[in-house]
């Protein structure tokens, strides 16, 4: 044997059988893939006619207020989520501490929640409006008040829940540029904040590149605001298409243009990761903070305030107030039956969404290979596919499906099977598995990755076998991120909107549902319950980002 | 026959291409014994196949005169009574020191387990960090761990990838002398993989030289800087130049380096030979007339090397105490020391 060139030899001596375990990566990928698919597939069905209809009434202005929704929300975050930032991780005032997680918990507030919230307090029968007039002794027609169920309204309650995203990634870039940069900016005599427009932004633009482009998926994504102000977008559309034309085809078509801005935004924040890699300024370095006096620190409490107080503790509030007005009524078996309903499906869906990102990583882990990468980087796309394309998409193939059983039991049994799948708990969870599969791979992969080949091999010395490495080892270090990884999916299930009401079975109602059910139906005061469950149990996840802000700041001070 | 390891002809290939190709090498028991190359030698290869992480193609590996490893079979790495020390130390980040210590003592009834942990505590002198984690460890700490997690279970040799290259270059040679004399105190048999000299000379009382998937050389560490059987040996250990001169029958050699003993030559020498000449072999003479001029020279603290060309060019090193402070340009009496010389046919 001749040697052609010397290996050093690192590579993992792999103690499964490899064919079946890649075999099921495939099968699993391909049926997660299926949704979006068939979306792309339905480019290739006619047009009908209801194109022609589309495309002379409401198709320009489902694009234009697409567009315009996500200038304006993509403008909203970058201003508040800069700003934050900016006042948490370069300056020093009193509140900072408390501001840096504050500012997250507008997270816990679904747009849709916060925007019957603010419908309720601003309208014209609200407490704002009828205060001015109380005090101005106005009537109706004396004064102007902006139209909170308007486009801008929309753009601005987007903007309130979603800053968090550009805020979370742009305060890690500030904190980790190096401040030798900012004071060399400082010497050569510019002001602080023309520091910031001519250092810190262009070195944090690719975490704020990512953060406006995870807000604006968000964006596309978001059904029930848009629904519930009428204004006419992409996701409003696809639901008037299919539920008001009856045009199931047309709607996966138009799922499919909506998918093309998707695709947009996926590619700007992979790009703006990658360059993030380079970005990175691992010198040890002790952050220096501007030391904000008089009214200077005034003010910026005063703005992170501002921000906090509009995006989470006025509407939160309102709805204490409101639920806390009704609960007598409200408060009843049907509420119960409702919490059980959205907290198993949550806690089935969540589980689920578990296994198959531990399978998965463990086959890229073992394998790692292009197949595997490819099959996780495809798996781990639905984060960014809105959930009502995602519904639309797996309508289609199940409708088909039910239909080909109906006949093929009515061929050999004489037994009409009708809609076997449809409409079952069991394809929401699908639904639900494809969308938020990559918010559980995400937190199980970087579990995985602290669990390096050598500890294995070490513990395989150490008189282990497979399964005791299992159990002894990977088991006990992956507890952590397998609970956190539930836990990010029941919050997210919990939250979803339109795949629940595109997919639930009849009657089946969740909390989400209802909460947008009663709101549309104005009456806001008996939604604030389900409502104020919601926020209550998004605030989990917030605290677990709090917590590693918590410990983060220790590295950094 | 008292061999503790014996690797016999074993070859080790992926996909037809071979990373370490016919190695032989045995170790008696109590003995430490190195396996020293560069990068990409196939060193750790070979120490991956005496932990059964990778199977032999070829040959065959025995412990304690047992077959573990063969083209055929391959016994499975919890199995063999083998110790591993990792590189990157591989401590389980959700146990604590003790049971860390304690993990590959699991069939030990609890009472004896807590007594062999307290002894490899003490072993290696880590008593008050028993309840520690891993991560609130130094690296000197955590390579102690390891170590004593490896030796607890009495394995019949202990392996160790590169243990000390994740620390600070002072620590290294410290430790190094430090585990060996814990390993001979302990008569523990053990395999040491590296691509650092002074580490393996603190460390072994035998090296086996690896480059390009073969060993080349198997000796002590003194015969091994003294006596390399190889140009590449020659050129891998210690600081020295090697230099082409022309020699006559009678054992003179060019460039005024003076002549060899013809008795101690090798009898088929051509006109030229290659000579290696470390630093130590030329000393510095102020009395002698050949005087090299300097080309460099590098401050070592008590030291300094010195660079001197030949009257053809060729350069060689000269290591002085470092009050002796030339300029670079000036010249250097020295006088040639040729008894440890090791020569090489010339082209």
């Amino acid at each position: 044997m001749e040697i052609k060139s010397a290996i050093s030899g690192s590579k993992f001596a792999n103690p499964y059988s490899g064919k079946s375990w890649r075999l099921g990566l495939l099968i699993v990928t391909t049926i997660v893939a299926i949704p979006v698919l068939v979306i792309i597939a339905s480019l290739g069905q006619p047009f009908s006619s209801a194109w022609q209809h589309l495309f002379d009434t409401v198709l320009s202005d489902y694009i234009s207020n697409s567009l315009l929704l996500m200038a304006g929300v993509g403008f909203g975050t970058l201003l508040l989520g800069v700003s934050a930032a900016w006042l948490t991780a370069m300056c020093d005032f009193p509140g900072r501490k408390i501001l840096s997680w504050a500012f997250l918990l507008p997270m816990a507030m679904p747009a849709y929640i916060i925007a019957y919230t603010y419908t309720g307090i601003l309208d014209f029968a609200g407490p704002v409006q009828s205060t001015l007039r109380e005090i101005f002794n106005w009537s109706y027609g004396d004064y102007y008040f902006p139209k909170i169920r308007s486009l801008g309204g929309a753009i601005c309650m987007l903007s309130l829940v979603l800053y968090p995203y550009v805020y979370m990634l742009v305060r890690i870039a500030f904190l980790e540029q190096s401040t030798a940069v900012l004071e060399a900016s400082r010497s050569l005599g510019k002001k602080p904040w023309e520091t910031l427009f001519l250092v810190a932004l262009p070195i944090s633009r690719p975490a704020i590149v990512a953060g406006v482009s995870l807000a604006l998926m968000e964006t596309l994504a978001d059904y029930g605001t848009v629904a519930y102000f009428g204004v006419s977008a992409f996701t409003t559309g696809i639901f008037r298409t299919w539920y008001g034309l009856g045009e199931l085809t047309t709607a996966a078509q138009l799922c499919a243009f909506l998918l093309l801005f998707v695709f947009a935004l996926i590619m700007a924040e992979r790009w703006s990761r990658q360059r993030l890699r380079f970005h990175r300024n691992s010198a040890n370095k002790k952050l220096v903070r501007m030391q904000l006096k008089g009214w200077h620190a005034y003010i910026a409490l005063l703005i992170g305030c501002l921000i906090v107080g509009v995006g989470f503790v006025v509407p939160a509030t309102q709805l204490l107030i409101w639920a806390s007005s009704r609960w007598q009524e409200t408060l009843n078996g049907a509420f119960l039956s409702l919490l059980f309903n959205s907290f198993s499906l949550a806690a089935i869906a969540a589980i689920c969404c578990v296994i198959v990102a531990t399978f998965l990583a463990y086959t890229k882990r073992v394998f790692n290979s292009r197949l595997e990468l490819g099959a996780v980087g495809v798996a781990s796309l639905g984060y960014a596919v809105p959930g009502t394309v995602i519904a639309v998409g797996v309508l289609i193939p199940v409708a088909w499906l039910d239909n080909k059983i109906d006949l093929f039991s009515r061929a050999w049994f004489d037994i009409p099977t009708g809609l076997l799948l449809s409409g079952t708990i069991g394809i929401l969870v699908f639904a639900y598995v494809v969308r938020f599969l990559s918010v559980s791979l995400n937190t199980v992969e970087s579990g995985l990755s602290a669990i390096k080949p050598s500890i294995d091999e070490s513990a395989r010395s150490l008189g282990a076998r497979p399964a005791q490495v299992l159990k002894r080892v990977h088991l006990p270090i992956l507890r952590s991120s397998l609970l956190t990884a539930t836990l990010l999916v029941f919050v997210d299930v919990l939250k979803e909107l339109p795949t629940t009401l595109i997919l639930r079975p009849f009657n089946f109602n969740t909390l989400a549902v209802r909460t947008y059910e009663l709101a549309s139906d104005e009456r806001l005061v008996d939604a604030a319950l389900p409502a104020l469950a919601i926020v209550v149990i998004g605030l989990l996840p917030v605290l677990l980002i709090t917590k590693s802000i918590l410990n983060e700041r220790a590295s950094h001070e | 026959m008292n061999d503790q390891l014996v690797i016999n002809q074993v070859t080790v290939a992926y996909d037809n291409v071979a990373a370490i190709l016919k190695a032989s090498f045995s170790l008696a028991e109590g003995e430490i014994g190195c396996l020293l190359g560069p990068s990409g030698c196939g060193k750790t290869t070979l120490l991956r196949a005496i932990a059964g992480f990778e199977p032999v193609t070829e040959g065959s590996v025995s412990l304690h005169g047992k077959s573990i490893s063969t083209a055929k079979y391959t016994q499975a790495p919890e199995d063999r009574a083998v110790g591993m020390v990792f590189q990157d130390f591989a401590l389980f980040p959700h146990l604590n020191v003790s049971k860390n210590i304690g993990f590959g003592l699991n069939k030990m009834p609890a009472k004896q387990r807590g007594e062999r942990i307290n002894e490899m505590l003490a072993l290696v002198s880590l008593g008050h960090s028993a309840e520690k984690f891993p991560h609130e460890l130094s690296g000197g700490q955590q390579q102690r761990v390891a170590l004593a997690r490896a030796l607890a279970p009495s394995p019949q040799i202990l392996l160790l990838d590169e243990p000390f290259s994740n620390l600070d270059a002072e620590l290294r040679t410290q430790l190094a002398a430090e585990v060996r004399t814990l390993l001979k105190e302990n008569k523990v048999t053990a395999l040491m993989v590296t691509h650092d000299q002074d580490e393996a000379f603190a460390m072994a009382d035998k090296i086996a030289l690896l480059n390009g998937g073969q060993i080349v050389q198997i000796d002590a560490p003194y015969q091994l800087y003294h006596k390399p059987s190889s140009l590449f040996a020659a050129d891998f250990i210690g600081k020295g130049s090697v230099i082409n001169v022309g020699i006559d029958a009678a054992g003179l050699l060019g460039n005024n380096l003076g002549s060899l003993s013809i008795q101690t030559l090798p009898k088929d020498l051509g006109n030229t030979v290659k000579l290696l000449v470390r630093p130590d072999d030329v000393t510095y003479d102020k009395t002698s007339e050949i005087r090299l001029p300097i080309i460099s020279k590098a401050f070592l603290g008590p030291n300094y090397l010195y660079e001197l060309a030949l009257t053809d060019g060729q350069c060689v090193p000269c290591l002085t105490q470092s009050h002796i402070d030339i300029p670079i340009g000036e010249t250097l009496p020295v006088r040639f020391d040729l008894r440890h010389v090791v020569i090489f046919n010339g082209e």
